[in-house]
């Protein structure tokens, strides 16, 4: 990269500063960069077009100053990065590679991984914007007798429901409860695995026969029994599902950790820090953990999108997020009782969580192939 | 391998046990009680005492634990509340609908999925294995219900009322309502026709995730030796990959059946509900609503067991079709 002269490097920062992202794109960077430019356009985009109700946001609730602060912090991050690219210092680029760096890199050779990894970032971002973007109130009904079951048209883009609600709103905020769930539910259930199948593994002996016990038990339930009995009968709310959701999902992940930790813990470096007397709490956390840490992230990235079909399920067979909150399950379910003359409300609902799991199944496969050295080319 | 079958039986127990712990507690935990079914503004409080003295509830919750275990050991699993009829024998009805409706989802699924991973492995990285590779992922993503209804919604009711195709498959049940009147050929066509919609919505997801596995295992095999040799004798393609690799191609898919029959089972929760097929996931939903106990707990743990049995069949055909595994 030593063709870069002071000169070249001016013209950049100047192209940076109007569309940052765009000279990582023409420089071959094209993951990192659509990414960044991408995000600039699509928020200024928002500032633009709804330009009042960014004013008008000042003053409003908790979720609009959120979406003003979403909006904020990704320009300024935007731009931020682009310039500081740019206007780096080339020398330090190719020293000290590490894993983690070889990883990004094979990551960002794979195009379709990529795709879906910028479809995720923007669908975040639309959750967190909402405010901003949606046509109408997600629970505003309009006139019940003209404007029930409008099709697709000009003042509502993808239809009515049976209370005369935008559809295209309720998607915008249904985003919300799916892709919150959905992080949620697997962080908890990566902590809890992760946490467990380390202890497990590492301990070995009565522990690990316990932990993996109880593992192939949760494991031997179709899940969803598991969940709608418990939901069922427990009631419904949010906290319910994203407790249950994220405790049902752990030892799938603790098999995994188990698995890697087993075979860490016969390594030089665990022999090393075990020598140096260090505890079993430390040689866990520090030096097991880190290590196995790839296969969990790859495992989460598809838990996401697991949970996020599960959690619509539930919504789908009213035990999810209960009415009149939006939620992509429910308005599929909506959809049911008038199929053939309304096959809007259905279609588009289930569109967006086909389209968003495939986006993390892109991203998780793309970070298996990253991530395992054996795999990398 | 007589041993083994027999170890891997008994190891099976603990796990069987640990399976009705929780679906006890977590039954009998939850807040509420059947009596809640039965109750009506005009019921005095001696009339519920003596309703939960019927259905043993009085009991402390360790008696009622202790009796629980004891029913699965004699099969006798008490009264369903809401069909008044002992549960094995309300079970007895839904399963075999389960079951023929699973089964075909599953043949259906490793079918597609086999074949459609094969031609993907013969011709990797062509046109066919990319765009394939795009439409599973596609599918793979799919909520199952939300492909029910959409394939109700083409299939089905723009077929039938819209596009006036001389096909469509019924949306709802398990035969159609002069099921009595048809002649045996008809009734076979019936019973077909209703299945098409049910299977195919459990099916697709499922062939998604076969078809990609049966292209890496079918992959890994056509690059070893005796694919070589075999080519190298001048068989035909054809015969390479249909009689040498696809046998040893299957041997790892089988493990596939065991980890795909919860989610199988998952599946027809939704598609029992979807097509009004009276099956086992349908009854166990409804009766969480009017919390039927003892359905809901033969039901879940019904389902657990199939689990476990399916994964003990998938061990051991696994150990019986591949000689090179020893399990010692």
């Amino acid at each position: 990269m030593s063709d870069r002269s002071l000169a070249g490097r001016r013209r950049w920062r100047v192209v940076s500063t109007v569309l940052p992202g765009l000279p990582q794109v023409l420089m071959g960077r094209w993951g990192a960069g659509w990414t960044v430019l991408l995000t600039w356009l699509g928020c200024l985009w928002v500032v633009m077009a709804h330009y009042e109700r960014v004013v008008g946001a000042l003053g409003g609730g908790w979720d609009q100053n959120l979406a003003l602060g979403t909006l904020v912090v990704s320009l300024t991050l935007a731009w931020t990065w682009s310039w500081r690219d740019v206007s780096g210092s080339d020398e330090s680029k190719d020293v000290g590679v590490s894993q983690w760096d070889l990883a990004v890199r094979a990551f960002s050779k794979n195009r379709t991984a990529v795709v879906g990894l910028i479809v995720i970032i923007g669908l975040y971002l639309v959750a967190l914007l909402t405010p901003l973007l949606a046509p109408y109130d997600p629970t505003f009904q309009g006139d019940l007798i003209t404007e029930r079951y409008v099709g697709l048209s000009a003042t509502h883009p993808l239809g009515t429901d049976n209370y005369a609600r935008d559809v295209l709103s309720r998607l915008l905020y249904g985003a919300r409860i799916s892709l919150a769930i959905g992080f949620v539910a697997v962080s908890i259930s990566v902590s809890v695995g992760t946490l467990l199948g380390a202890v497990a593994g590492f301990m070995g002996g009565i522990v690990d026969a316990m932990i993996m016990r109880f593992v192939d038990i949760v494991i031997s339930f179709p899940r969803l029994v598991l969940l709608i009995t418990i939901i069922g009968l427990f009631g419904s709310s949010i906290f319910m599902i994203v407790a249950v959701l994220g405790l049902t999902l752990w030892p799938g992940t603790a098999r995994i950790v188990r698995g890697e930790v087993l075979s860490l813990r016969e390594r030089e470096f665990i022999q090393a820090a075990t020598a140096l007397g260090y505890s079993k709490r430390r040689i866990i956390l520090r030096h097991l953990i880190p290590n196995a840490l790839g296969p969990v992230i790859v495992a989460a990235t598809l838990g996401i999108g697991n949970t996020i079909v599960l959690e619509a399920g539930l919504s789908f067979l009213g035990l999810g997020v209960q009415p009149p909150t939006p939620s992509w399950g429910t308005m599929v379910a909506v959809g049911r009782d008038d199929l053939l003359g309304a096959w809007w409300l259905s279609t588009f609902p289930g569109l967006a969580i086909v389209f968003t799991v495939l986006s993390f199944n892109l991203v998780g496969d793309g970070l298996r192939d990253a991530l395992d050295p054996r795999l990398r080319t | 391998m007589t041993r083994y079958i027999i170890r891997r039986l008994l190891s099976a127990i603990p796990l069987v046990l640990g399976i009705a712990t929780i679906v006890f507690f977590a039954v009998n935990l939850a807040p509420g009680d059947p009596t809640l079914y039965f109750l009506s503004p005009g019921m005095t409080q001696d009339v519920i005492e003596q309703m939960r003295v019927n259905f043993g509830l009085d009991q402390p919750v360790h008696v009622r634990y202790l009796r629980w275990l004891g029913a699965m050991l004699t099969g006798d699993f008490g009264y369903s509340i809401s069909h008044s009829r002992p549960v094995l024998e309300v079970l007895m009805d839904f399963l075999p609908n389960t079951l023929v409706l699973s089964a075909c989802a599953l043949f259906v699924a490793f079918l597609f999925g086999i074949i459609i991973g094969t031609i993907q492995a013969v011709r990797q990285y062509s046109v066919m294995d990319s765009s394939m590779s795009v439409v599973l992922l596609f599918f793979y993503s799919m909520p199952s219900f939300w492909l029910a209804l959409m394939l109700i919604l083409t299939l089905s009711l723009f077929a039938r009322n819209v596009w006036d195709l001389p096909i469509w498959f019924p949306a709802s049940g398990i035969v159609s309502v002069d099921y009595d009147f048809l002649t045996l050929s008809e009734k076979v066509r019936d019973r077909v026709m209703h299945l098409v919609l049910p299977t195919l919505s459990l099916a697709l997801v499922l062939t998604a995730g076969i078809a990609r596995y049966m292209r890496g295992s079918m992959l890994e095999v056509i690059r070893q030796d005796y694919i070589r040799t075999a080519k190298a004798k001048g068989l035909s393609e054809a015969v390479v990959v249909f009689k040498h690799a696809l046998r040893n191609a299957l041997i790892p898919v089988i493990t596939l059946v065991g980890l795909y029959i919860p989610v199988l089972f998952s599946g027809t929760i939704f598609i029992e509900t979807i097509f009004a097929w009276p099956g086992m996931g349908r009854t166990i939903y409804d009766a969480i609503f009017i919390r039927d106990y003892p359905l809901v707990m033969a039901g879940t743990f019904f389902f657990a067991i199939m689990v476990v049995v399916a994964n003990l069949i998938a061990d051991v055909l696994y150990a019986v079709i591949d000689p090179r595994i020893r399990y010692e």
